[in-house]
């Protein structure tokens, strides 16, 4: 296979690193039956200060670079675990509606990240660097695609294994599923439903900041106003809902997205052409790409339109399909448990 | 009240939401350096200082006021209309086409204004058609389906300023050409400029949706839905109708509200004319808790807010990012929010009495 093509397919999987992340991050929360809407602001905010924080340590002149992006890593993912623990704390302790409260931090997030990033806009700062894995990058086609990345990208990999082995092959990850899914359930069986459900929000929401801070270091290195990110906090929830909640399905989808993006990225500087007759038309509505696949990968997942067109296949491919394409939330997703 | 304990309880919530949200915008100001008493007088002074400053609030206060009128309608139908930004800027979109096309001679000036603004409030009708077909034919969960639809909308105004509506002279991202005179709405005075039709029309809106949602079966219909999507429809409301003749209304509404941006405010098309006055509109009325009547207040508040906050940059002795002015909006609603809920957990006993409350609940999985 051609060199240029497999370095494309690398940096995919590179830039699609955040969007991974947060969504892995938003599946644990969300399976246990919180929703943390505030995603797209609570990116931007922990960018903002983990940059600021690796910046600062680089200033500093103490701490050697890795060291240095430590520090900003552990500012963002606090960041983001806090956000969601404020989220967790209003909707089981002071019965507020989640989606309300998610909503409202995602604005005032984002605004805080542009106030408080006013004074670290466009200046250099760490960035983490890539480590080739010995060995591993000299497998043929896999290398140079999956073992020439930054540690982040590795990190993601094993964290999807991680979440995917403790969603559905232990103990721990039955208890999860079953306050997402039967609450009541779970606490007549003695699963402390609010104690797990602030320990996955305060968990999810750390791994939103680790993606917020694989922006700010890596993948769209700095700051600036608007937030190279803005948006992507809305596609990770998207995402998260056409994965089904299941890891693999959710890391697809954030792949998917990046694939999307690199091919109209690369025809917008590029140009297209199809048979060596290059095509022209106006490359600025390529943009809408990403949110039409928002729109249609949620139609698909989501009933309606899928339910129809089922009706015209044969009985046993519509079982089989219906299984494959739907995806349903946790049922107690969203909603408030009380014990009585 | 009952007591005089309950009373002093009731008004502690209502000032100390407020009172924490400005110590933390405080606190925010000083880490950066600067002089809190100092934002306070640039932003007074920003907002209120002579009549045209005063002029430049109601720029706000008109399509904010639109927005968060329609927004009382979708909440109270249970409906998160996020697509409210994407809905103004449609209608926006509408009004520049009518303004750019339809070329009347200025003595007819005010029935095109009327026209744009009708075409726009068909603008924002038809893109809150989109979501609500998404959300109740096909199942797409209305906010997404809005945040798509927002972010669908900014990049074919992009499009069109680039494109097809660039300026003859020197085409660039930053905006059409400015649109004739004879379609822009004229302003009452140039020391109070400010368009009084507009001002007419978001009082008329005021009015007939307050009637409309208390006094009609369609808003007692949405009531129902809003409440339990399931037993409206057991008792026999149309559901489906009744949340799309929301998103309709809303839409209308946010159209019009666009369509002042450009007609008024900018006298062309600009990308993201809308400029969050949506979103806005989302924290206003949660702030409310969807009571209609003090919507037109606190509108005013906000939009006092943002028009004060465009001194923050210019003041030389600050030199902030108006982005301060969204920072204590949003910790405003997010205080208010949670000490609502402080209060009904712990001091249940003070809420007793005041039934017209009705606190956000999100269908979330029907």
């Amino acid at each position: 296979m051609n060199e240029e093509f497999l370095n494309t397919l690398g940096s995919i999987i590179g830039t699609a690193t955040p969007l991974v992340i947060a969504s892995l991050g938003e599946t644990i929360t969300e399976r246990a039956g919180v929703v943390n809407l505030s995603l797209d602001g609570s990116l931007a905010l922990a960018a903002v200060t983990g940059f600021a924080a690796a910046w600062t340590a680089q200033e500093a002149g103490v701490l050697d670079l890795p060291a240095q992006i430590a520090v900003g890593i552990a500012a963002a993912m606090l960041v983001g675990a806090l956000i969601a623990v404020l989220v967790g704390f209003s909707s089981i302790k002071l019965r507020r509606d989640q989606v309300a409260v998610g909503f409202v931090l995602t604005l005032l997030a984002a605004d805080l990240a542009r106030f408080l990033g006013a004074d670290y806009t466009r200046i250099p700062g760490p960035q983490i660097t890539r480590f080739a894995i010995p060995v591993l990058e000299d497998i043929p086609v896999l290398g140079i695609v999956l073992f020439q990345q930054n540690v982040l990208v590795y990190f993601s990999f094993i964290l999807m294994f991680a979440i995917w082995f403790w969603l559905f092959r232990s103990k721990g990850g039955l208890a999860l599923r079953a306050i997402g899914e039967r609450p009541e359930a779970a606490y007549a069986r003695g699963a402390p439903v609010q104690r797990l459900r602030y320990w996955y929000t305060f968990l999810g929401g750390a791994l939103v900041g680790l993606a917020g801070a694989a922006y700010s270091l890596n993948v769209k290195p700095g700051w600036s106003s608007p937030p190279a990110m803005q948006g992507d906090g809305w596609i990770a929830l998207a995402i998260v809902i056409f994965g089904g909640w299941h890891p693999f399905r959710v890391v697809l989808g954030a792949y998917l997205f990046a694939a999307l993006r690199a091919i109209s990225g690369y025809i917008q500087t590029n140009g297209l052409f199809i048979f060596g007759q290059e095509i022209s038309f106006p490359f600025v509505l390529l943009n809408t790409l990403p949110w039409l696949l928002m729109i249609v990968t949620l139609l698909i997942v989501s009933g309606g339109l899928t339910e129809r067109l089922l009706q015209y296949m044969p009985r046993a491919v519509q079982r089989r399909l219906r299984a494959f394409l739907r995806s349903d939330p946790p049922r107690a997703l969203g909603a408030r448990f009380e014990a009585e | 009240m009952k007591n005089p304990r309950g009373l002093a309880i009731q008004i502690g919530f209502l000032i100390l939401p407020i009172a924490i949200s400005l110590a933390v915008a405080a606190a925010l100001v000083i880490a950066v350096g600067r002089d809190p008493l100092e934002v306070v007088d640039a932003l007074w002074k920003g907002a209120f200082k002579d009549s045209r400053k005063i002029g430049g609030v109601f720029n706000f206060w008109i399509p904010l006021t639109l927005v968060s009128i329609g927004l009382v309608v979708t909440f109270r139908a249970g409906l998160w209309n996020i697509g409210v930004e994407g809905q103004m800027m449609m209608g926006a979109l509408f009004a520049s086409w009518g303004a750019q096309y339809l070329l009347l001679p200025e003595s007819l000036s005010p029935l095109l204004n009327v026209i744009l603004i009708a075409l726009a409030a068909v603008g924002g009708m038809f893109w809150a058609f989109v979501v609500g077909a998404l959300k109740i034919r096909l199942g797409v969960n209305e906010i997404f389906g809005g945040v798509a639809l927002n972010a669908l909308v900014n990049v074919i105004s992009i499009y069109l300023i680039s494109g097809p509506w660039q300026p003859r002279i020197g085409g660039s991202a930053q905006g059409t050409e400015p649109f004739p005179t004879p379609a822009l709405l004229p302003e009452f005075a140039p020391t109070f400029p400010v368009n009084l039709f507009m001002i007419a029309l978001v009082i008329a809106a005021f009015v007939i949706v307050m009637i409309m949602l208390n006094a009609t079966r369609w808003g007692l219909n949405l009531k129902a839905v809003g409440a339990n999507m399931r037993s409206a429809l057991l008792l026999g409301v149309a559901t489906e109708r009744a949340s799309m003749s929301a998103f309709l209304v809303c839409g209308a509404l946010a159209g019009i509200g666009g369509s002042y941006r450009v007609l008024f405010t900018f006298d062309n098309l600009r990308p993201l004319a809308s400029g969050g006055i949506g979103f806005l509109g989302l924290l206003v009325v949660l702030l409310l808790s969807i009571r209609l009547l003090w919507v037109p207040l606190i509108a005013f508040a906000f939009a006092a807010i943002l028009t004060g906050s465009t001194r923050l940059q210019i003041a030389p002795s600050l030199k902030l990012d108006s982005s301060l002015a969204g920072v204590l909006q949003g910790m405003l609603v997010l205080f208010v929010i949670l000490f609502h809920g402080v209060q009904e957990v712990f001091f249940p006993q003070t809420l007793a009495d005041s039934a017209d409350t009705e606190t956000i609940e999100s269908p979330s999985n029907e």
